[in-house]
């Protein structure tokens, strides 16, 4: 038992998600929920990498259709014209509306891929057991946890300006079948971070440092 | 009673005593740096005056126009959920649905979440559905967005702007203070104190493993 960091899982104890109490699973149980709020208890996310694989090849499919296909349609007297996530971005720039491009452009195109990029390498360096830059890949799950709802900004321009321009017949915006793929990318890449359990980074470096006490004891 | 002061941190599961800490100061992870509890003075009057004034703000929101556009001699104004509506009318059913969850119905489950918990906090012993509500208020503000929908509201006008003549209504300013105060429930309400109190699901007395635990990693 590594009597430098010890760690729940190495004393048998399991920790909450609801509440936070530590407790131990009754004899012969395994796991079992929680005495004092009644949630699940699992020692760790149950098939975490699983499921967080699974919803990130998801996401990754989503995020094709969702930058090729136009997100909004404009339908004025002399025809329509549809624009997909990147057109708004060049629309939008102009010597007054540069900086909210750059917070689209970072928001709906950056942040969804480089999630899915983060996540990815969290699942395959926890998959090869490594024990390097801890506090680092914990620091990089913590900033896409916080970031990541920001990429629904378009979802949301795209309703509000869909539901203000409504002048039929001179002028009308609609929704384009892109806005459903990239809706489903920022539902999907959320739920990728929250199936990952960021306790399995540390984990290998747990067994490596028991390993290394035995010669001693 | 097992020992509340020994914790497993949930970013990297170091097991760790919480130290008494003066008000506003925080405890972290010696091992990944994160912030395990912090000491919020006078949390339970300070939520619950922010979650009454955020709740007067929600209805105002919600029930006022928000935005409006003036051109070519017609004005239209609209509500987030008419937004949603809008969506819902061109076929766009599940973005519509994802919309009205994340900027209306999470913020309205979040806030009246928790008043329930603060309510129900009232009692020497806060009973349990207290904890069960307190075990999916995490849920609802990973999923509220409103500061979001205010960027995207900000980007729309913009775009707008080049068209038509844009009326900010009542409930855009309701929303943008609506987003203040829920930043500031956030930096007030200790989850912690209220689990202290609150009643077990297992109200019976423990189970003797779980009394053993305790005792075991005390020494």
């Amino acid at each position: 038992m590594s009597a430098l960091n010890p760690t729940a899982l190495e004393q048998g104890l399991q920790s909450c998600h609801g509440c936070g109490l530590l407790s131990r699973p009754a004899d012969g149980a395994e796991e079992g929920r929680c005495p004092r709020c009644d949630e699940d208890l699992h020692f760790r996310k149950p098939k975490s990498l699983e499921r967080t694989l699974a919803y990130l090849m998801a996401a990754a499919a989503c995020y094709i259709p969702a930058n090729l296909l136009p997100v909004m349609i404009t339908n004025t007297s002399k025809g329509s014209e549809s624009d997909t996530i990147m057109q708004g971005v060049v629309l939008l720039w102009s010597p007054t509306g540069w900086p909210l491009s750059i917070i689209v452009l970072f928001a709906s195109i950056m942040i969804p891929s480089a999630k899915i990029l983060a996540l990815l390498y969290l699942v395959i360096s926890v998959k090869r057991g490594s024990i390097k830059n801890n506090s680092q890949r914990v620091r990089l799950y913590r900033m896409v946890e916080i970031i990541g709802r920001w990429s629904m900004v378009d979802v949301f321009v795209d309703t509000f300006t869909v539901a203000l321009i409504q002048l039929q017949p001179l002028m009308s915006v609609e929704p384009g079948p892109g806005l459903l793929f990239f809706a489903a990318v920022v539902v999907l890449t959320m739920l990728a971070v929250e199936s990952f359990d960021p306790r399995l980074i540390w984990d290998s470096a747990n067994a490596q440092e028991i390993q290394d006490e035995v010669p001693n004891a | 009673m097992p020992d509340a002061t020994l914790v497993a941190c949930l970013d990297c599961d170091l097991l760790q005593r919480i130290p008494e800490v003066p008000a506003g100061a925080s405890v972290r992870c010696p091992r990944c740096n994160k912030e395990l509890w912090r000491h919020k003075p006078d949390s339970y009057n300070r939520t619950f005056a922010l979650t009454v004034a955020a709740l007067v703000l929600y209805l105002i929101a919600n029930t006022v126009p928000m935005l409006g556009l003036h051109a070519v001699g017609r004005e239209a104004f609209t509500t987030v959920v008419g937004g949603a509506q809008q969506l819902w009318h061109d076929g766009q059913e599940l973005v519509a649905m994802l919309v009205l969850f994340a900027a209306v119905i999470s913020p309205a489950l979040q806030i009246g979440f928790l008043l329930a918990i603060l309510i129900g906090c009232r009692r020497e012993r806060p009973p349990f559905w207290v904890g069960l509500l307190l075990r999916h208020l995490e849920f609802t503000r990973t999923w509220s967005m409103i500061e979001v929908m205010l960027l995207g509201v900000l980007v729309a006008l913009t775009k707008i702007a080049d068209y038509a003549h844009v009326i900010l209504g009542t409930a855009l300013f309701a929303l943008f203070a609506l987003v203040f105060l829920l930043a500031a429930i956030q930096s007030t309400f200790d989850p912690r104190e209220v689990w202290e109190r609150v009643e077990w699901a297992e109200t019976e007395a423990l189970p003797p493993a779980n009394k053993k635990s305790s005792a075991e990693v005390v020494s």
